[in-house]
């Protein structure tokens, strides 16, 4: 029983509520973020000039007065660009700049770099731009109908799901808007470029993907990788929103700085952020079930048709995992989903924590509500008979679910939130009240966890252990509040068996941990802590076969040091000696998920190493007179395998759900016939305020979690699943209008669910259920 | 040039002087003192970020209210002491208020949590003794992507006292010893602030500069500059007029033109009609409100202004001034067309009285937005019948974001008035509304929506006249 005083002590370090390594200086105001770092002397300003029409030939670009412009130093056009105006991360069709024809209302057309902000502002605007319009595609309609794509329309088939809906006993079909989403992140896109020697630039800023953007700078720059630095220390937030979309500000700042060779900074201004970055996608929703009395699936067909905006971005991967998750956690039996991604004269639209997950699934839990009201039963018992291990586990893509704890975590939610009696309890109370009406839900999540490109999935670490036996850990994850660092941290001082403060994660540096993928997909810790382990190991090793050369002994880690047979020294004392005998205290470790594979051309696989689950009860009043609307009570369980730290994993879910009942009710995107988009502040586009929070929330990660799959220490992702659980809310808005109607007519409630959309949806459930 | 601002930073006397007058207290801090604490995320007033806070002489002692920096202008902060995030930890010692956040998780990103730590600190300093606003209300200004504000709410109720509350009395004394005793006048590159201290020093100013921009809180102003990248080469600030900050009466209450909505609140919801409260709760955030005045929302003639609709509602009259000639005209007759009101060049509003509502009048006021909280609203109705056996005696119905302008619902109030006060009579008011407003559409309402949601607010009135809740009464509609 050696072991089990040392097992108890890790406790405190690994799978314990521990706070955000940053938290004492966010509260103090000393973290730094990239315009707070002290500017170098002589940097310039940059703003950005941005076309005025959504689709046209620029006939005329005159910048001679933007150069005369007091204060510029230099006015950057395509023509100034040494190796490739373009920033897209795959397709080509993303220019820095736009050249002859501009594609979204608010696309770069050119650059100013001045002395000051207001003065680069101030002389953009005398910029004299004459255009010649061209047709206007702004929706995924529109897209649709004019054939216009970003790729061939795609298509996952799991048996003759036609056949399989035109022989059940009962069919449904439906259509359903969702809207899109702005990322919102607190800090807007900024990024600092600081030319070293020769052409070396030092660029910081603030994204998701230091060696995308690394590599696409020294594309535009005609340059080598080796001379880009690319340091992340923390976004003030990301959710997607700076995996790709913050390359092109950096990238400006990294071309003023080569041809000017002065320092230049970039920080979007509020309405121009929202203006020139991509968003989540906007989706309509063609679906149609085949079922039988008992509400259990025969057969699903969905149609998506995306807005992924005038170029490809990452739209192909994200269509590709709304087709993904148009399961959620339900054996279709048989599937035809198939999806159209519209090229639009708008914004790209971009990853958006969840990545097309959401729209995905709100597709089947529509469908399910509705088959539940036509059969007049419990929604949740529909969902409940449909979930993967009560009714099959064979995926649409023909991955075998084999790690469902669906039924588990409903089951459990459904008895700790008191479903049924509360239904019973709202029935009644609807009966009494013809102008406030309740509604509520109950729904799972199912999200599969990989990126579903397979190369992606692989991590680098590097870690050194000094003399004093301090240890400085550097992966290839960013920072932007998910807690990974400390995450991380965990990992490395569990490993080692020393204090957290003993590890100090530093910047995100493309040169310390080279060719790393984007901090997404939920993957950061998963991949980042078992690279950093990995590290951690390989150290462990040289020192375990020098201590058994030296001392005879294996070396065992504890909390009071490390333990070579009777022996004990400090840790310390352990790796300094370890240091004199000549063994290197250093390790770049890395790691490729295992046993995931997925063929894009026929959309099978084993796309997911594993799947993260959850569930989320949401009780809701709506003012069947107006459309307002509050969520009362949410009620979550939600699984995170063996939490690696139950606090920022809480975070994580509450944030997610808030998130996404953002989406789905106040947060509405509105592009006006120009293609201008008029929602471009938070004055006018509102994502949720502590008011909005639901006045009871009883959050819990589920006890018994635990990854199948070898995990780092057999944690589950956690950063988009939650988001999802918010469709919960959705439901229960849907279930509140249709007892307008007593629940004969399935309301046609589109997302978000404003008051506006709410009140027409019960205006329309009104009529059809007097004419039925 | 004139004398300089002077403020207290940390309760150190600071002078600016040579300063260009609409450098925003944001930029002033990141910029020029180097305190970066303070972040800008949205240089509008609606995201929370840059909340510092202000402390102000108020009768003998220290107001202190969350503000806005970036749209707050640095010669406001004259006479007035502020404090930063960067104000708080003392010796490497976080303040109790920093400490429970770290405690409760409420950072993730971090970049929103100087702006909270300012509002929690706020609240915590705030010893007025009518304070009865929750913390959701308190917060709402603060805006916030990672967490869901849940573990910010468990911060803000777990943390401790204000280590350094003795402190009050030095500053108290420090903000007495700055208070300014002459006008403050800047004039930067052409351009020219003025802050005179008397009513009659400011008539004459304006009278004789009927150009200039008359700046209140400025939660308008600040964005002409902010967002519109407008120059405004002469401003007249209200603020530091006295007579302007008083709110006197009986059977009324007349607001001075520097009489903020933070002020006003708690008389208008106490005195004159409890209605007046969740309105005023859902004016803008917490730190708008602390800003923002009541004459402000009037003078500038937005067509959605919130407080319009509900003081034409309640009888209230403007009273306008030039030079030293005064007139008073119904609220409603102030505004003419979108975008023009009935003030004449170097005439300003100098306050809005506003009448009680009597016992027994049915006074309902209500605000329809995408957002509850510090959203601007797409309908906002203010509604005053008086019945007598139950017979409509008179209606006052006035609505914003209707028209071009805040106004009465005059066919609607036809239909009501003489009528007995019945399902019938309401529904054939709600339908005469159409005759009284054609709507429009924009980022926030269809037209379509406006003129049904504005009649079912009508037929809303007659129903919570008999006892009906609203989606935000927290009582009736607590689940189960």
């Amino acid at each position: 029983m050696a072991d089990s005083g040392a097992a108890a002590r890790l406790l405190p370090v690994l799978h314990a509520p521990i706070g955000h390594d940053s938290a004492p200086r966010h509260v103090s105001g000393e973290a730094l973020y990239i315009d707070d770092i002290p500017e170098p002397p002589g940097l310039l300003h940059l703003y950005v000039g941005q076309a005025t029409r959504a689709h046209a030939r620029v006939t005329k670009l005159d910048l001679a007065a933007v150069r005369a412009a007091p204060g510029v130093v230099a006015v950057l056009t395509p023509a100034d660009v040494p190796g490739k105006n373009d920033i897209s991360p795959f397709a080509g069709d993303d220019p820095l700049f736009a050249t002859d024809t501009v594609k979204f209302m608010g696309q770069a057309l050119f650059c100013v770099a001045a002395e000051t902000l207001p003065k680069a502002r101030a002389a953009a605007a005398l910029a004299v731009v004459e255009y010649e319009d061209l047709p206007l595609l702004l929706t995924a309609e529109a897209a649709v109908a004019a054939g216009s794509f970003i790729e061939a329309s795609q298509s996952i088939i799991l048996g003759d799901a036609r056949a399989a809906i035109a022989a059940a006993p009962l069919s449904l079909s439906g259509h359903l808007q969702v809207g899109g989403q702005e990322h919102f992140y607190l800090e807007g896109q900024v990024a600092l470029v600081v030319p070293g020697e020769g052409v070396d630039l030092h660029v910081w800023t603030s994204t998701q993907h230091p060696t995308e953007t690394q590599h696409i700078l020294a594309r535009v720059l005609d340059c080598a990788d080796v001379d880009i630095t690319v340091e992340v220390r923390r976004m003030g937030g990301g959710f997607g929103g700076k995996e790709t979309q913050s390359v092109q500000w950096a990238a400006m700042a990294a071309l003023t700085a080569r041809l000017t060779r002065r320092p230049a900074k970039i920080r979007l201004d509020r309405d121009d952020d929202m203006v020139m970055t991509g968003k989540r996608h906007d989706f309509e929703i063609d679906w149609e079930l085949g079922f039988d009395g008992d509400g259990k699936l025969h057969g699903a067909a969905f149609e998506f048709a995306s807005r992924c905006g005038f170029s490809a971005d990452l739209s192909h991967a994200i269509n590709d995992r709304a087709m993904f998750h148009a399961d959620n956690a339900y054996a279709l039996q048989t599937a035809e989903i198939v999806s159209h991604r519209g090229r639009t004269n708008t914004v790209s639209n971009t990853a958006f924590r969840g990545f097309g997950g959401p729209q995905g699934m709100m597709a089947i839990e529509r469908a399910l509500d509705a088959v539940a009201l036509s059969l007049g039963k419990d929604p949740l018992d529909v969902r409940l008979a449909n979930l993967y291990g009560v009714s099959g586990d064979l995926t649409p893509y023909e991955q075998v679910v084999t790690d469902s704890v669906a039924l588990e975590l409903m089951t459990e939610l459904e008895a700790s939130s008191d479903y049924r009696a509360r239904r019973a309890a709202i029935v009644a109370w609807n009966a009494d009240n013809d102008h406030l009406k309740r509604g509520i839900a109950l729904t799972p999540v199912k999200f599969g966890i990989s990126f579903t490109t397979t190369f992606l999935n692989q991590a680098g670490a590097l870690v050194h252990i000094y003399t004093d036996g301090s240890i400085h850990l550097n992966h290839g994850g960013t920072e932007m509040g998910q807690g990974l660092n400390i995450k991380i941290a965990q990992v490395a001082a569990d490993a080692f068996q020393v204090p957290l403060a003993s590890v100090k994660i530093t910047s995100t540096r493309t040169d310390k941990v080279p060719n790393t993928s984007a901090t997404a997909a939920s993957s950061g810790s998963d991949l980042n802590g078992m690279a950093a382990l990995n590290a951690c190991e390989m150290i462990k090793d040289r020192l375990a076969e020098w201590a058994s050369e030296t001392y005879g002994q294996t070396p065992v880690y504890t909390p009071d040091g490390v333990r070579l047979g009777a022996e004990l020294l400090s840790f310390r004392d352990f790796v300094n000696q370890a240091y004199v005998a000549r063994v290197s205290l250093s390790a770049a470790g890395f790691y490729k998920t295992p046993d995931i594979h997925y063929d894009r051309t026929t959309h099978k696989g084993r796309p997911f190493y594993y799947y993260a689950y959850g569930a989320a009860c949401s009780e809701v009043v709506i003012d069947t007179l107006t459309g307002e609307n509050k969520v009362t009570r949410v009620d979550i369980l939600h699984d995170v395998g063996r939490s690696l730290n139950p606090a920022i994993d809480l975070g994580q879910i509450e944030g997610g759900f808030i998130q996404g009942m953002g989406w789905l009710t106040t947060e509405e995107l509105v592009f006006d016939d120009k293609g201008a988009l008029r929602t471009h502040a938070p004055s006018t586009y509102k994502i949720p305020t502590a008011g909005d929070r639901p006045e009871v929330m009883n959050i819990a990660v589920w006890a018994p979690g635990e990854n199948r799959e070898n995990t780092i220490h057999r944690s589950k992702a956690v950063g988009e699943p939650p988001l999802m659980l918010a469709i919960s809310v959705f439901s229960a808005l849907t279930d509140a209008v249709a007892s307008v109607g007593a629940h004969k007519v399935m309301p046609n409630l589109d997302a978000p669910a404003t008051p506006e959309r709410i009140l027409a949806a019960c205006n329309d459930v009104r009529r059809r259920a007097a004419d039925a | 040039m004139g004398r300089p601002i002077r403020f207290l930073l940390d309760g150190e006397v600071r002078e600016l002087s040579d300063i260009d007058p609409t450098l925003t207290v944001l930029n002033l801090l990141r910029y020029h003192l180097r305190r970066t604490g303070t972040k800008e995320g949205c240089a509008e007033g609606d995201c929370g970020a840059c909340t510092v806070v202000l402390g102000e002489e108020v009768e003998d002692f220290v107001r202190f209210r969350a503000v806005n920096a970036c749209i707050l202008f640095a010669p406001m902060l004259d006479g007035r002491a502020l404090f930063t995030v960067e104000s708080l930890a003392r010796e490497g010692a976080l303040h109790p208020v920093q400490q429970a956040l770290v405690e409760q998780h409420g950072s993730q990103c971090g970049f929103c949590t100087p702006g909270f730590v300012m509002s929690l600190y706020a609240r915590q300093r705030d010893s007025r003794p009518w304070h009865t606003s929750s913390l959701k209300d308190e917060l709402a200004g603060n805006l916030c992507r990672c967490t869901g504000y849940g573990p910010i709410l468990a911060a803000a109720e777990s943390m401790g006292p204000d280590p350094h509350a003795d402190e009050i009395y030095a500053l108290n004394r420090a903000l007495h010893a700055i208070q300014p005793t002459e006008s403050l006048t800047i004039e930067h590159k052409g351009r020219r602030y003025f802050a005179p201290r008397t009513a009659d020093e400011f008539a004459e100013l304006v009278e004789a500069n009927p150009d200039a921009i008359i700046l209140a809180g400025g939660t308008d102003v600040g964005l002409w500059v902010t967002k519109q990248q407008r120059v405004l080469p002469t401003i007249i600030s209200l603020n530091e007029v006295r007579e302007f900050k008083l709110m006197t009466g009986k059977d009324f209450t007349r607001f001075g033109a520097a009489v903020r909505y933070d002020d006003a609140h708690w008389l208008l919801e106490k005195h004159h009609h409890p209605e007046f409260g969740e309105l005023l709760r859902r004016v803008g955030g917490r730190q708008v409100r602390n800003l923002g005045t009541i004459c402000g929302n009037i003078a500038n003639g937005s067509p959605i202004g919130d407080m319009p609709p509900a003081l034409i509602a309640a009888g209230a009259t403007l009273v306008l001034r030039k030079g030293s000639i005064r007139r008073e005209m119904p609220l409603e007759d102030y505004f003419l067309a979108y975008g023009k009101q009935d003030r004449l060049r170097g005439e300003f509003v100098e306050a809005v009285i506003v009448p009680k509502i009597p016992q027994g009048r049915i006074f309902k006021l209500s605000k329809l937005s995408k957002r509850f909280d510090q959203d601007i609203s797409a309908v906002c109705l203010g509604f005053s019948v008086g019945v007598e056996a139950d017979r409509v005696t008179d209606a006052r119905i006035a609505f914003g974001g209707m028209a071009a302008t805040p106004k009465r619902a005059t066919a609607c109030e036809a239909a009501l008035t003489g009528q007995p006060w019945t399902h019938e009579t309401v529904e054939a008011a709600a339908i005469a509304l159409a005759q009284d407003f054609t709507p429009l559409s924009d980022m926030r309402a269809s037209a379509a929506y406006r003129l049904e949601a504005a009649q079912n607010m009508i037929r809303r009135a007659f129903l919570e006249s008999g006892g009906v809740a609203r989606v935000l009464d927290a009582e009736a509609v607590a689940y189960g």
